[in-house]
């Protein structure tokens, strides 16, 4: 290559390299520099204290107790969203004149904002005032308040995360479904597969792959950045029991300044994600197929 | 390891009717398919001729008439209980299993049961395994049948256009169908591959002996590979017969039209009293039944030869463009009246600047106002 073209080449990638420089490795690379150091904001002088953030990570016990209810709210949201997006999308698609309509009222939490949502969940969550504790008063279980009983207000969380998750992976799932070619849901009649099981097995299933990988990794991502609903409706409380790793990070960031330390969990966090969606692509990829 | 095959199938179409809406997509198509025959539809694209083939296979329900396989009316069952085999203009090969998977799909939900045939729970199964050997056994019968057996582990992604097409045929094959049913199965290939799989599909269907209903758009398709074919039209068959007897004897000018290639020239005469017709200078005598009126003679591009310019009893033209084919000139002409025709002559000399065309009568068609055919022995009349 002559070397007019090669500055040619680097000039025409120089405005997206700067970009990226300036958007996400130079943000990245701060981050990292800040989690070395006992930064405060606004604090005038800044002292190196090397990996002592990262270790005093391992002995902190309500980031300890933030990562374990991460995982469970992820272990929770995740197996619904995906499956519980498949169902519904699967359900809806054969709809025909009522399918658009199924389609905007799964899809309407995803359009509505959490924090103002969650507003709403407060009441129908309400222990005396709320339908949810009068349904489950009629069951004979008067005086539940979920969103304050340290046992089920991780759950109730992750039911209302579900609830907002469901409804995009549903429109996923139909993008998916929809380009299934019907061709091959006549040969699989033609071979015997035409049964529900089989049609499933043999074609819906195996070729929704690329679609459920995408799903998976979304879905992970977003049941890990949970945020707006502890922030909103239980401040992590009661007793810990909904903090999360987003939620602790926030307030030692924003609330204590603790910067630095904050900077630490972030890119904790960060490598959870990485390592995470590496694995699913690796897992998911080796039995996905491109047509 | 020969497969003992079964004798192939027959099948009957009676008054098979089809809307949608308010259209009508198959208006009453009555057809004798007989046992081992190669029956092709062909007709222009909304013909209706699809959806006859997937009203065979049990897709579309038929809203009136009856579809009998084997002499067994199959009008109540479900596609897989027919007893027949398909292969898409798609392929539609399942595109996460190897081409052994594929081929074995039909023989494994026939021979498993459901239990058998899910994850894990399979391998409760003792027999299975047996099975699984029996069926593997046959797929590689019929991929060495096909030549791909060196393809057996590979992923339909990997295969190229012809390859594929092969597999969706051993998918069929392993089944021994009592009918093969095709929709347009060579027109996702390429010319050169197109004209090689033709020739390979009929002497499948020589070798195998088997019923095959083949639909396609391509008219040359149709005339090359079938022992019959039925032409269909707005959801009618127009003609049912060999290739020659659509080409020689087309029962009328959508016909004749669509039979050919290059197609027939159609030139407008009129009939007179005594059975004489007259179409720009050429002057002709049919029978003395012809009623006096407006005709259309039909004149396979073959029929027409070269004659001096101005000769009597000749179509006096202007040439537009010839097409050297090698062994054959294509003249595309016109006549005074503005009416295109095309000749194909031998490219022995070389075409002259100025000339004519003479036809032989004997191989003239002659359609009524209507288009329907009417028999008449033609001799030419020099004009007076």
């Amino acid at each position: 290559m002559s070397n007019s073209k090669a500055i040619a080449g680097a000039a025409f990638a120089a405005p997206a390299f700067a970009l990226m420089l300036a958007l996400l490795i130079g943000p990245l690379v701060v981050l990292l520099a800040l989690s070395v150091t006992d930064y405060r904001l606004g604090a005038l002088a800044v002292n190196l204290v090397g990996l002592g953030h990262y270790a005093a990570l391992f002995s902190d016990e309500v980031f300890q107790r933030a990562l374990r209810n991460t995982f469970l709210y992820v272990g929770f949201v995740l197996p619904g969203a995906v499956f519980g997006g498949l169902g519904i999308a699967l359900l809806v698609h054969a709809r025909i004149r009522t399918r658009s309509f199924y389609e905007v009222i799964y899809f309407l939490p995803v359009t509505s904002t959490l924090v103002a949502m969650a507003t709403v969940w407060q009441f129908m969550l309400h222990p005396s005032l709320g339908p949810v504790s009068a349904i489950f008063s009629a069951f004979g279980l008067a005086g539940v308040d979920l969103l304050n009983d340290p046992d089920l207000a991780l759950g109730t969380l992750a039911m209302i995360g579900l609830w907002q998750q469901v409804g995009f992976n549903m429109v996923l799932f139909l993008a998916g479904l929809s380009a299934i070619p019907r061709d091959l849901y006549e040969a699989a009649a033609l071979d015997g597969a035409g049964g529900g099981a089989d049609r499933f097995l043999r074609v819906t299933w195996p070729l929704l792959g690329p679609t459920t990988m995408f799903v998976t990794i979304t879905s992970t991502i977003a049941a890990f950045k949970v945020f707006d609903t502890v922030a909103v409706l239980t401040k992590g409380g009661p007793l810990g029991s909904t903090e999360t790793l987003l939620y602790v990070l926030y307030l030692e960031g924003f609330q204590y300044f603790r910067t630095g330390y904050a900077a630490a969990m972030t890119i904790v966090l960060l490598a959870f994600l990485i390592i995470l969606s590496v694995i699913q692509a690796r897992v998911i990829d080796r039995k996905v197929h491109y047509a | 390891m020969p497969i003992e095959r079964r004798p192939p199938a027959g099948i009957t179409l009676r008054g098979i009717t089809k809307r949608y809406g308010a259209a009508t997509v198959l208006d009453g198509v009555s057809l004798d398919i007989r046992p081992g025959e190669f029956l092709t539809l062909v007709g222009p694209s909304g013909c209706g001729k699809s959806t006859l083939l997937r009203t065979i296979a049990g897709f579309e329900p038929q809203d009136e008439g009856e579809v009998a396989i084997g002499g067994r009316v199959v009008d109540a069952l479900p596609p897989a209980a027919r007893d027949v085999a398909m292969v898409f203009q798609s392929y539609a090969l399942y595109p996460h299993m190897t081409v052994a998977g594929n081929i074995a799909t039909p023989l494994e939900m026939r021979r498993l049961s459901l239990a058998e045939r899910l994850p894990l729970l399979r391998l409760l199964s003792p027999r299975r395994p047996r099975i699984r050997r029996e069926i593997m056994a046959e797929v590689e019968v019929v991929a060495r049948q096909l030549d791909i057996l060196k393809l057996l582990d590979r992923k339909p992604a990997q295969l190229s256009g012809g390859q594929r097409q092969r597999v969706a045929l051993g998918r069929a094959m392993v089944r021994d169908p009592a009918a093969f049913l095709m929709d347009e199965p060579l027109s996702n290939l390429d010319a050169r591959l197109r004209v090689q799989m033709r020739t390979e599909l009929a002497e499948l269907h020589q070798r195998l002996g088997a019923t095959f209903v083949y639909v396609t758009h391509d008219q040359v398709e149709a005339m090359t590979m079938s022992d019959r074919v039925a032409l269909m039209e707005a959801g009618r068959v127009l003609q049912l017969g060999t290739p020659a007897q659509l080409y020689d004897t087309p029962a009328s000018i959508a016909v004749a039209r669509f039979i050919g290639s290059p197609p027939i020239n159609l030139l407008p005469a009129t009939a007179q009293a005594h059975g004489v017709l007259q179409a720009e200078g050429l002057v002709l005598q049919a029978d003395s039944t012809v009623p006096p009126g407006p005709v259309t003679l039909g004149i396979r591009p073959e029929a027409l030869a070269l004659a001096p310019e101005g000769a009597p009893g000749t179509l006096a033209v202007r040439l537009r463009r010839a097409e050297n084919l090698g062994a054959e000139w294509l003249l595309h002409a016109e006549t005074p009246a503005g009416v295109a025709l095309t000749a194909r002559v031998p490219a022995t000399e070389p075409v002259p600047e100025r000339f004519g065309f003479t036809v032989d009568p004997a191989r003239l068609h002659l359609f009524g106002a209507e288009g329907q055919r009417i028999e008449t022995r033609l001799g030419a009349m020099v004009a007076a």
